[in-house]
């Protein structure tokens, strides 16, 4: 790990507001994020998971600071941005870049792909005139692996891929040092998903970029991750590395998790771990661990403490009350049957 | 398939007779005339519109006569080859007042269509980017809808004198609600576009973020509404002009003719006839034009925008 990391995000909150009543009072709180911390390195890949609802989105838009943050840090190449002003963060911006989900929504309509294109270059000054712009944006298009006449065309005119690739492309006119893939490749059908996953691999060995992967595709993060965060109901429960978490997972949830991976081979019997019920609300979440709820392994503990994420080998962190037993009487270190749930 | 040398067909063999071609081929509708084709409506609306246009700028070349010379010895005359619609109980010859009408409705139409569009789209604009501002201005607008636009502009009118700009002014002003919520609704379901998001995050200020992103998306909807707005003005018009809170009677607009001609409307019909024809026609002209432009904007159908 380098010195200094590119990204860091320290104790990060992010609660809306309900507001209700006669007079528009805040009668309670959605904690979307309710204090995460995580930090990527220069040329990594960090995959934020977790199931939809669980604050992974509004990590990514908190970083890109879509909206303040409640209270945390972001701390971007050792400069706090989550302060600065609108004016002082602009020519920040440049350094964080974004990949949307849907790639239909995600261009403008109105906008042919060059001028898609020429918004981040104007705007941070890194190409004037129109001759030097179209050229940088048929460069963009180069790296894209999309014909250099397409910078021409309206957005209509291309296909879910293609368009996802344009997206790309103006993340990349930015020339920033991390990309947040926002579920990036989650609208796109599976060969295409292919695609834009090694698309965003080789750009990243060839640029140095860091990715932030927000996903719920554990297959997906698998292949292109170097270290996976999982979270559950605005918390990360536990960090590692790809071998840690997907090797030796130090979390129930995690466990059950990659349970629902499907395996291609099927020789390979594996227990599934089921989980009951819903996610809980993030207006009241549950008091203690948030997973006691659905906890195959819970115990009185779990309804009342919070689980500090305990670190479990170099760089694998994890929150479980679990990791206080004995690693005899520890179920996730035995990797024994689940014990049935109580009540 | 050997193309070169067909072979000779034997002579006992039956050849079936040639199938009449069911699916020919059709060529694809493009260009303007293609436009016009695939959207019926925008060309009838549009042309009907069009000759509006011609007969209104076009008026004194089109066999007309003064259309506010009395006569009152020719008064309220049957339509005859000398006064094709007839003359009213001054003796004007409705005809030319008709002709001459046709500028006032489509003037205060399309001023009022423009005018609210403009003010509509920045009160619209505002309330949906200054979400402190939102909640005042919506409630006054929430005010202003409340009472019929028609009671809006009569109260408006009963303020001032009678004019065309005052008549104009007063439409607009009741007809700003409509499209001020209409840009507001909008603007707040844009501003969630991901492309909105990813301009941000681009460095885009907020202004370019309105004029390069909301406002373009914004405009057709907008001009959907600006066409029934001008349908609705001509007819507040008219309606105003009816009751005598519009035009001042000299000049000649559909809604004055058909007010004079009220009291005798049992035994001479023609004078409230005509221009009332002409009323339809126009109205029904921009409503077609707004339906197909609603047709022809969205973009489930529109590849060819």
């Amino acid at each position: 790990m380098s010195a200094e990391p590119i990204l860091q995000v320290n104790d990060l909150k992010k609660h809306y507001p309900i507001r209700g009543g006669f007079f528009s009072g805040v009668t309670a709180n959605v904690y979307a994020v309710d204090g995460i911390s995580f930090h990527i390195d220069k040329g990594e890949t960090l995959s934020l998971v977790g199931e939809s609802g669980c604050g992974k989105s509004t990590v990514g838009k908190a970083i890109l600071r879509l909206f303040p943050i409640t209270a945390g840090q972001v701390v971007l190449g050792g400069q706090r941005i989550d302060q600065l002003s609108a004016g002082k963060l602009r020519p920040l911006r440049q350094r964080v870049q974004v990949v949307f989900q849907d790639p239909y929504s995600s261009l403008n309509p109105r906008m042919r792909v060059r001028d898609i294109l020429a918004e981040p270059m104007t705007n941070f000054g890194l190409a004037t005139g129109k001759d030097a712009i179209t050229e940088r944006a048929m460069k963009l298009m180069d790296k894209v692996g999309l014909p250099r006449d397409a910078v021409h065309r309206w957005p209509h005119e291309f296909s879910g891929g293609q368009r996802q690739r344009i997206g790309i492309a103006r993340a990349l006119a930015a020339e920033p040092e991390i990309i947040i893939c926002d579920e990036a490749v989650s609208a796109l059908d599976v060969s295409v998903k292919a695609q834009i996953v090694n698309l965003l691999g080789d750009l990243q060995k060839e640029l140095g970029l860091a990715l932030l992967f927000i996903s719920h595709d554990l297959a997906i993060v698998e292949h292109m991750t170097h270290r996976v965060a999982v979270m559950y109901l605005g918390k990360i429960v536990e960090m590692g590395t790809k071998q840690q978490i997907f090797a030796a997972p130090r979390h129930p949830y995690t466990k059950a998790l990659l349970s629902a991976v499907p395996v291609p081979d099927p020789k390979v019997k594996r227990e599934r771990i089921l989980l009951k019920g819903d996610v809980p609300s993030p207006i009241n979440p549950p008091k203690g661990c948030r997973f006691n709820t659905r906890c195959p392994y819970v115990f009185d503990r779990c309804r009342i403490e919070e689980p500090p994420l305990r670190a479990m080998a170099e760089g694998h962190v994890a929150a479980c009350h679990l990791h206080d037993l004995p690693a005899a009487d520890n179920p996730l270190l035995t990797q024994g049957e689940p014990a049935p749930v109580h009540a | 398939m050997n193309a070169q040398a067909p072979a000779p067909v034997p002579a006992d063999l039956a050849v079936a007779p040639a199938l009449p071609d069911v699916l020919k081929p059709r060529k694809p509708l493009t260009g303007f005339t293609g436009f016009l084709r695939k959207n019926p409506s925008i060309a009838i609306g549009g042309a009907l519109l069009g000759v509006m246009f011609f007969i209104a700028v076009f008026a004194p070349l089109l066999w007309t006569v003064d259309p506010t010379s009395i006569s009152p010895a020719r008064r309220t005359r049957v339509p005859s080859e000398l006064y094709w619609f007839g003359t009213d109980m001054l003796g004007r010859d409705i005809y030319s007042r008709v002709i001459y009408g046709a500028r006032v409705s489509l003037l205060v139409g399309f001023s009022v269509a423009i005018l609210a569009s403009i003010a509509g789209l920045t009160i619209g604009l505002f309330s949906g980017f200054v979400r402190v501002a939102d909640g005042i201005i919506m409630r006054v607008i929430d005010g202003m809808m409340s009472i019929p636009p028609i009671l809006l502009a009569i109260a408006l009118m009963a303020l001032t004198r009678g004019s065309v700009q005052n008549v104009i002014i007063a439409i607009t002003i009741a007809e700003i609600p409509r499209v001020a919520r209409l840009v507001r609704g909008v603007v707040l379901s844009l501003r969630e576009q991901p492309y909105v998001d990813a301009a941000v995050a681009a460095g885009t200020r907020t202004p370019m973020i309105i004029f390069r992103h909301i406002l373009p998306n914004t405009m057709a909807p907008m001009s959907v509404q600006a066409t029934y707005i001008c349908a609705s003005a001509m007819i507040v018009e008219a309606i105003l002009s009816f009751i005598g809170a519009g035009i001042p009677p000299a000049t000649p607009s559909w809604g004055n003719i058909m007010a004079e001609g009220r009291a005798l409307w049992q035994v001479r019909p023609h004078i409230i006839l005509f221009p009332a024809i002409f009323l339809s026609l126009t109205v029904l002209a921009v409503n077609l034009l707004g339906d197909g432009l609603r047709d022809a904007l969205d973009p489930r159908m529109a590849k060819n925008l």
